[in-house]
């Protein structure tokens, strides 16, 4: 049986948003996209106003709390049933008095619920679902940036938001109320509700996919029918985001939520869990943006901290997804193998050292210092640390001659005497290894550039031996043609080169 | 052929695969690029038994490499003996067409499809055609998304039998549980249709097609639109009513914009798939409501296609429709709030002109080119400029010079600079039809003043608007007009300026012939030779032997090899290059 735990702390009254970074104040004489963009902003539309196209006026109801309980429900009603019209937000000052009336009603139901017992009734049940749907399910509009990148640009925020902020938060009530009953939600909350629902984390507003999050967790918590269901859909919208669009700008969002379900998985661990880890989460470091790592290194570590057997595949397959080019993400990796040896099991270790400190190594002699200085950083870590110790018979002599051409090399003083320290720390740990390395180095040098010389004269060799052949392919199909213009042999070209090669 | 038997022993396939197998990718990569060279050193034979299983093994690489692998692959027939042994290929391809990596797979199926052509149809049968439906009864979506891609090939060519289970299995992939296959079974539908036979494309193309077009992802129904014009194109008009149509109209009311913006890129094509009939009665009053579409992106893609579907509308009508029900949208498009819309919509608009005629495009038009011409946006007002030329063969550009001059002259001196050099490159354009007058009186006076631009990409392209415009106008006119001013400026402060000089002479030189340049040019270039600034000076060694070949061999000799030969000796090493670069070249040396 999973149990979903408690997300991390983030409320959606306070969103914590990735988009901080005030672009503007980077100076480099270049007007940032988002100040370009300021001027196109008005022209923007909704695509959700467009299906209203009578509109209704809004006349004010009593108010909840002046009402008999016998007419409690029916009023309820009436003021959820108010609630399904829309309005046009894009047009500040249109029907001022009906977006007031709405509000105000919104915020009675929020109120409502919050705080009366008994309020929430089998036949609600149709009525709040209905409201929540027309309100938030929209098809979202086309970005103003086409090119919207969440690091730079400031994201366009929902201009309905006054209304729908309150919408949001008469679902998480719903959700959360005590009186609610998942047996009778789960005949409104459907399998195509949820697809809506989770199509809307797409939203380039931080506010409402904050509120998307906690929703979806709790449904997931509580209608324990859909979950699988949910656990699908998302692996879709990853596996599009990664393998299609590599667009998507809930994934933060959807990933902090598998976190906290990771954290509920059963043991040993149904193969569904594992193909997902393998084949999409693992993939999912290849993406352009920067923004979701910290929630993927979160469920990884999640993973591992539930069944220490996944470690060699996460490994494996964070160093066939390792950066090539962009030095900004190559940090950000290892800062993920770091927070994952945090956790790391020596015997799970063991079986990956080999590649992991050949690809370590390889950072270390990055151009880059600050991909050195990351990977350099992994000797300043105690438990890190006492692992290589433990298997400095290996580790060694896999970083041992970068090490010693970077501390020579190196333009960086900084990582020149990270290098000195790590030198010196293998040679206390191994004075021996470490003699017989530096005795060897040059020696090893040599053979490596005799092997070189060896490889580009084999490949001399093939392709001299590649023109004799096609020329002597070309030559056997002219006497083909000769001869078939004389007898018609029916043999072809391809068939009498077999014959000679063999 | 004694010699290359010897050479097999040589290369033992060990050595070969262990560069394969290299611990650089670089090197591995190079090495799979030459795969070829490897698979001829072994033999076609040898290629078969120990290559082909050595690399279906080992199908596990960085993607880059198996790209290479890939696309390798698909050239190999010959290296394993020619269409007879070309199914030898199918298993590493089965293996490349199921990995992750889209960029990969996509290539597999494209070298399967190659290949698919080679096998004779019993291989086919026996070989490719159990292969595909492998790949679509996979259980990971990536080799179901290959398999799409498969149907289309080896259908033609098979007995009736397999022909009834390959489209069983196109059938299913089209309702698969997952949206990605969906996606691509969608997108190969119109692919798979036109290779069917009639009776099944409207027995069981048109269900799918039907079934795909409501799919409850828009990503799907998207894909849908553009089988639709295939499907329509093979169906007999009397048909398309029922079959087609529905579904079109419900698309092009799609409650997602995506669909919709779908919609109005296909549309020409749609048009032109539908007919004449059905687009009079269905879709002129779709493309007015795309044309009035509630989000920009929409009525921008609509607006793009407003001159091909004028221009395809049945000739008998097209004027009153153009007149009655599209000429009014597009007046309000003209003003639209978003901009994209508008420079879309600026982009074509001055095609209509050709179709409506003289007395239309005054009466109507005029006045829409006047507003975009006077528009906000620079891009808008570019679009209109740079086709002109159209307006020019139905009312001539004088109706609009009035409107055009104060547009030119606020873009010629917009704050962006490339604002700038989009409105230089039309210069010559403009100049040829508003004639050398109308230049003279209004427009040179801006060509020269860009010379002077503080941005070095305008005053690169003004110099090559001259030389342009001389072309146009001749070299009397150069040597009255611009001559005197550009060589002017070889005394100004600035050095930029000086230099941008000798970037005109550079320019013009051939254009004006051989008297100007002797005359004029030569002797200011030459003076320039003692300028205090090394870039000015090594400049004009970079010009002299630009224009030498137009000047005779005395001037040459007596004028140009003295200076060069003083640079030769300059301080500066730069000029000291140049100089000497200009000698060999010139043959003064």
């Amino acid at each position: 049986m999973e149990t979903p735990t408690k997300l991390p702390p983030s409320s959606p009254s306070s969103p914590t948003t990735g988009f901080s970074v005030p672009s503007a104040e980077k100076v480099d004489g270049f007007p940032r996209r988002s100040m370009r963009r300021a001027r196109q902003r008005r022209s923007h539309s909704s695509s959700q106003f467009r299906y209203q196209s009578s509109q209704v006026e809004l006349t004010p109801l009593p108010l909840l709390k002046d009402t008999p309980v016998a007419e409690l429900h029916d009023l309820f009603c009436k003021k959820l049933q108010q609630c399904c019209v829309l309005f046009d937000f894009l047009d500040c000052v249109a029907d001022l008095k009906g977006k007031e009336i709405k509000r105000a009603a919104l915020n009675e139901l929020v109120e409502s619920l919050a705080t009366n017992r008994g309020v929430l009734i089998e036949p609600l049940y149709p009525e709040i679902i209905k409201m929540i749907s027309v309100n938030i399910f929209r098809t979202l509009p086309p970005s103003e940036n086409p090119e919207f990148d969440p690091e730079e640009d400031e994201p366009t925020l929902e201009a309905s938001w006054p209304h729908l902020q309150l919408v949001y938060e008469f679902f998480l009530r719903f959700l959360e109320s005590p009186d609610f009953q998942p047996s009778m939600a789960k005949r409104y909350i459907d399998q195509k509700f949820v697809l809506q629902l989770l199509e809307l984390f797409d939203s380039e507003d931080p506010r409402e996919r904050e509120y998307l999050k906690t929703i979806l967790h709790r449904v997931y918590g509580k209608l324990l029918g859909l979950r699988a269901y949910i656990r699908k859909q998302i692996n879709n919208i990853f596996l599009r985001f990664i393998y299609e669009t590599e667009h998507f700008n809930g994934v933060a969002e959807l990933l902090e939520i598998l976190g906290s379900i990771i954290n509920g998985f059963a043991l040993p661990l149904k193969s569904e869990h594992k193909q997902f880890l393998v084949r999409v989460l693992i993939p999912l470091h290849t993406a352009k943006s920067l923004s979701i790592f910290h929630a993927q290194a979160y469920c990884v570590v999640q993973f591992m901290e539930k069944d220490a057997t996944v470690t060699e595949s996460i490994i494996r397959g964070l160093l066939r997804y390792w950066p090539k080019t962009c030095t900004q993400k190559e940090v950000m990796f290892l800062g993920e193998i770091e927070e994952i040896l945090d956790v790391i099991e020596p015997s799970q270790f063991i079986r990956v050292q080999e590649p992991l400190f050949k690809q370590i190594a390889a950072c270390i002699s990055s151009p880059h210092f600050q991909v050195a200085e990351r990977a350099l950083y992994f000797w300043n870590n105690e438990y890190i640390l006492s692992l290589i110790e433990e298997n400095c018979q290996v580790i060694l002599p896999l970083v041992f001659s970068t090490l010693y051409r970077v501390s020579k090399e190196h333009w960086n003083q900084t990582i020149v005497s990270l290098i000195y320290n790590v030198l010196k720390t293998f040679m206390e740990m191994n004075s021996k290894l470490f003699d017989d390395l530096t005795a060897s180095y040059k020696v090893e040098k040599q053979k490596e550039l005799k092997r070189e010389r060896e490889r580009l004269e084999l490949w001399r060799g093939l392709e001299e031996q590649q023109q004799r052949r096609l020329q002597s392919l070309m030559e056997a199909s002219r006497n083909q043609k000769n001869l078939q213009g004389r007898e018609s042999a029916p043999q072809s070209p391809a068939e009498s080169s077999t014959a000679n090669a063999t | 052929m004694a010699a290359s038997d010897g050479d097999d022993s040589l290369y033992p396939i060990a050595v070969l695969i262990d560069e394969l197998r290299n611990e650089d990718v670089q090197l591995r990569l190079n090495s799979i690029k030459k795969l070829s060279t490897i698979a001829l050193a072994l033999g076609v034979e040898r290629t078969r038994t120990e290559l082909l299983p050595f690399l279906t093994d080992t199908i596990y690489d960085e993607d880059e490499v198996l790209l290479a692998l890939a696309e390798q692959l698909g050239n190999f027939t010959m290296l394993v003996g020619g269409p007879e042994y070309v199914h030898c290929l199918l298993p590493p391809l089965e293996s490349l067409a199921t990995v992750e990596e889209t960029v990969v797979r996509d290539k597999a199926v494209e070298s399967l499809r190659k290949i698919s052509h080679e096998h004779s149809p019993v291989d086919l049968e026996v070989h490719f055609e159990p292969l595909v439906k492998r790949l679509a009864s996979g259980d990971w979506f990536t080799s179901r998304t290959s398999a799409c891609g498969l149907f289309s090939v080896c259908y033609p060519r098979v007995s009736s039998t397999v022909k009834a289970e390959i489209r069983q299995h196109f059938r299913n992939l089209c309702s698969d549980d997952t949206p990605m296959v969906r996606r691509a079974a969608a997108s190969k539908l119109g692919e798979f249709a036109k290779v069917l036979e009639l009776e099944y494309v409207k027995s069981d193309i048109i269900s799918l097609f039907t079934a795909l077009a409501s799919d409850e992802q828009d990503s799907v129904r998207l894909l849908a639109v553009e089988a639709c014009v295939s499907i329509a194109q093979l169906l007999p008009q009397e048909d398309l009513e029922s079959l087609v149509m529905p579904t079109l109209r419900q698309a092009a009311e799609d409650k997602s914009w995506r669909v919709r913006y779908m919609v109005a890129d296909k549309f020409s094509e749609l048009q032109k798939a539908v007919g004449p009939e059905i687009t009079k009665n269905d879709l002129v009053p779709a493309f007015q409501n795309l044309l009035k579409d509630c989000e920009a992106e929409v009525r921008a893609a609509a607006a793009n296609k407003v001159k091909e579907f004028c221009e395809n509308l049945p000739e008998d009508s097209r004027e009153t429709i153009i007149m009655t029900h599209i000429l009014p949208c597009v007046k309000e498009l003209v003003s639209d709030t978003n901009q994209h819309v508008k420079s879309a919509l600026a982009s074509v608009i001055m095609g209509l002109s050709t179709i409506l005629g003289k007395d239309n495009t005054v009466e109507h038009l005029l006045p829409l080119f006047l507003a975009q011409l006077k528009d906000e946006c620079p891009e808008v007002r570019l679009n209109i400029i740079s086709n002109l030329d159209c307006v020019n063969e139905v009312i001539g550009i004088r109706q609009l010079s009035q409107s055009l001059l104060p547009a030119i002259v606020e873009l010629a001196e917009d704050a962006k600079w490339r604002v700038r050099l989009a409105i230089i490159e039309y210069m010559p354009l403009l100049a040829g039809q508003l004639g050398v007058e109308f230049f003279d009186e209004k427009l040179n006076s801006l060509c020269m003043a860009w010379l002077v631009d503080h941005v070095y990409a305008i005053r690169e392209a003004a110099t090559c608007n001259l030389m342009k415009l001389v072309e146009k106008f001749g070299a009397e006119w150069a040597q009255n007009t611009i001559v005197p001013k550009v060589l002017g400026m070889a005394n100004d402060p600035n050095y930029l300026h000086r230099m941008t000089t000798l970037f005109c002479i550079n320019a013009l030189s051939e254009a004006c012939g051989q008297e100007i340049t002797t005359k004029h040019m030569l002797p200011v270039a030459l003076k320039m030779a003692n300028d205090q600034v090394a870039n000015v000076r090594f400049n004009v060694a970079k010009t002299l032997q630009k224009i030498g070949p137009v000047l005779d061999s005395n001037s040459l000799q007596a004028e140009v090899k003295p200076v060069l030969e003083r640079l030769a000796t300059d301080t500066d090493m730069d000029v000291k290059y140049f100089a000497q670069e200009a000698i060999s070249v010139l043959g003064l040396a």
